[in-house]
């Protein structure tokens, strides 16, 4: 096996483009989806308590269907859509079920006096929400959230179910077609270490802003 | 003026309150004590609606607080309407419950701010003003975490009295505290007892405080009242013996 710098670096264009263009587009829209709608999930469920079950249901179907058959149905229901955002939108609702689990754990390890001080000082519910309970609640789950949007990361080539084309796929077929595995996925696999190490620093920056 | 009317309540099978009627009158320092179990910290709580009320009516200064009669029928109140006479009563707990998430200062300016619609400048002077009162003025900025229980514990009474309430709830404020930290705590409410005119309702162990603040203490068991008398006359000769078996425990 030899290694051909200059075959690496022939390919490298090709395959951050595809990468920018869909994997990262995918991941971080559908990483800021699914946070802000779990976020909804998560406050949902508690504020209504036992007459959340029906949302309850739904979200548990999406959570245990896999994405392959949610990014086919989407697709051929709604066809007016582009695939690349009935790829965000899937995989957005699909890991907010997920995150909304993350939630719901980090607001559970709030203790009952927090509630309880809250409603003394009469503060609405929003108020509570926002300046009490997710400022500690946060702080438990944002770690959480994290690992969700990696995963989310790792089920991209998932897209090519629909016909969309991101890195690890390009990568395929350019190994396909040339033979030179090696050199393709070595250079796919440096762009995603440059992708997430620096993700990996920005959440631990924000979860250290968070402490107090 | 507080008045419980017929008030009830059950956790499940068990009757915590069974048809109680009390008032306390405006100003007025009422001691609550009795075995646990005999009811007092849920008058409180439900008071404070941290609790639901399973039957019967308390009013404040004679406004309903969460259910009202209309047209003959008993009928929660909206949450909006609760939440204005709920205003009136603060509560310092017995596990401080400051937000560990802001400062002393943010902790006490929070509700006068995003409840009563303060000004943040005025929120602030007067945060700072019943810092001075509890002794920790200083200590504003400092984060709950980095004080002591004591401390904690006069800043959740400064958080409280930042409201303005008619009414204060104490229950078992110094329950959790080491021994040596208790002394400041009390005399924190001694002096608020000495220069206001709040009304104040205590659960508490400590009958020797009991004794120099309330008007009027009044006997729990099993969800009823067993007996009320002045301090003196309670814990000098109370008539009933479970009250003298309960003082001769605790004492």
């Amino acid at each position: 096996m030899t290694w051909d710098t200059e075959f690496a670096l022939s390919v490298f264009p090709e395959l951050l483009s595809a990468f920018v263009r869909v994997t990262l587009l995918v991941t971080v829209v559908g990483s800021l989806m699914a946070a802000a709608l779990g976020l909804v999930w998560a406050i949902t469920q508690r504020s209504l308590g036992r007459r959340s079950l029906p949302l309850r249901w739904v979200l548990d179907f999406i959570r245990m269907t896999p994405i392959p058959v949610q990014l086919l149905f989407v697709y051929y229901t709604f066809n007016n859509l582009s695939a690349l955002t009935v790829g965000i939108l899937v995989f957005g609702i699909h890991y907010s079920t997920y995150m909304a689990e993350s939630y719901r754990a980090g607001i559970e390890s709030i203790r009952k006096g927090q509630w309880e001080a809250a409603t003394a000082l009469s503060l609405p519910p929003h108020r509570t929400w926002r300046a009490v309970i997710l400022p500690q609640a946060l702080r438990a789950t944002l770690p959480s959230l994290g690992n969700w949007a990696i995963a989310m990361f790792k089920d991209t080539p998932f897209l090519i179910f629909i016909g969309v084309l991101e890195m690890v796929t390009v990568a395929r077929q350019i190994g396909g077609s040339t033979f030179r595995y090696t050199e393709t996925f070595t250079i796919a696999g440096l762009i995603f270490l440059a992708a997430s190490y620096p993700t990996a620093i920005l959440m631990r920056r924000l979860e250290k802003r968070l402490a107090y | 003026m507080i008045h419980f009317q017929d008030v009830v309540k059950r956790f499940g099978d068990t009757t915590v309150l069974d048809g109680l009627d009390f008032t306390v009158a405006p100003g007025e320092r009422v001691t609550l004590i009795g075995p646990s179990g005999s009811g007092k910290t849920t008058i409180l709580r439900l008071l404070m609606t941290l609790e639901d009320l399973t039957e019967g009516f308390i009013y404040v200064d004679g406004e309903p607080l969460t259910h009202e009669l209309r047209d003959g029928k008993r009928v929660a109140r909206r949450p909006r309407d609760v939440s204005k006479t709920r205003r009136r009563i603060g509560m310092v707990f017995q596990q401080f419950n400051l937000f560990p998430n802001m400062s002393v200062l943010e902790n006490i300016t929070e509700a006068p701010i995003h409840v009563l619609g303060k000004p943040k400048q005025e929120a602030r002077e007067d945060a700072l003003r019943i810092l001075e009162q509890v002794g920790l003025r200083e200590r504003a900025n400092a984060h709950p975490m980095q004080l002591s229980g004591g401390q904690q514990q006069r800043v959740a009474i400064a958080r409280a009295l930042a409201m303005h309430p008619e009414i204060l709830l104490l229950d078992e404020v110094t329950s959790a505290l080491d021994p040596e930290l208790v002394g400041d705590v009390l005399e924190v409410l001694r002096e608020i007892a000495r220069t206001t005119n709040i009304t104040m309702l205590i659960v508490t162990h400590e009958m020797q405080f009991a004794r120099d603040v309330s008007n009027r203490v009044l006997m729990f068991d099993s969800g009823r009242i067993l007996e009320e008398a002045e301090p003196d006359k309670m814990f000098s000769h109370p008539e009933h013996e479970r009250t003298r078996r309960f003082l001769q425990a605790i004492l």
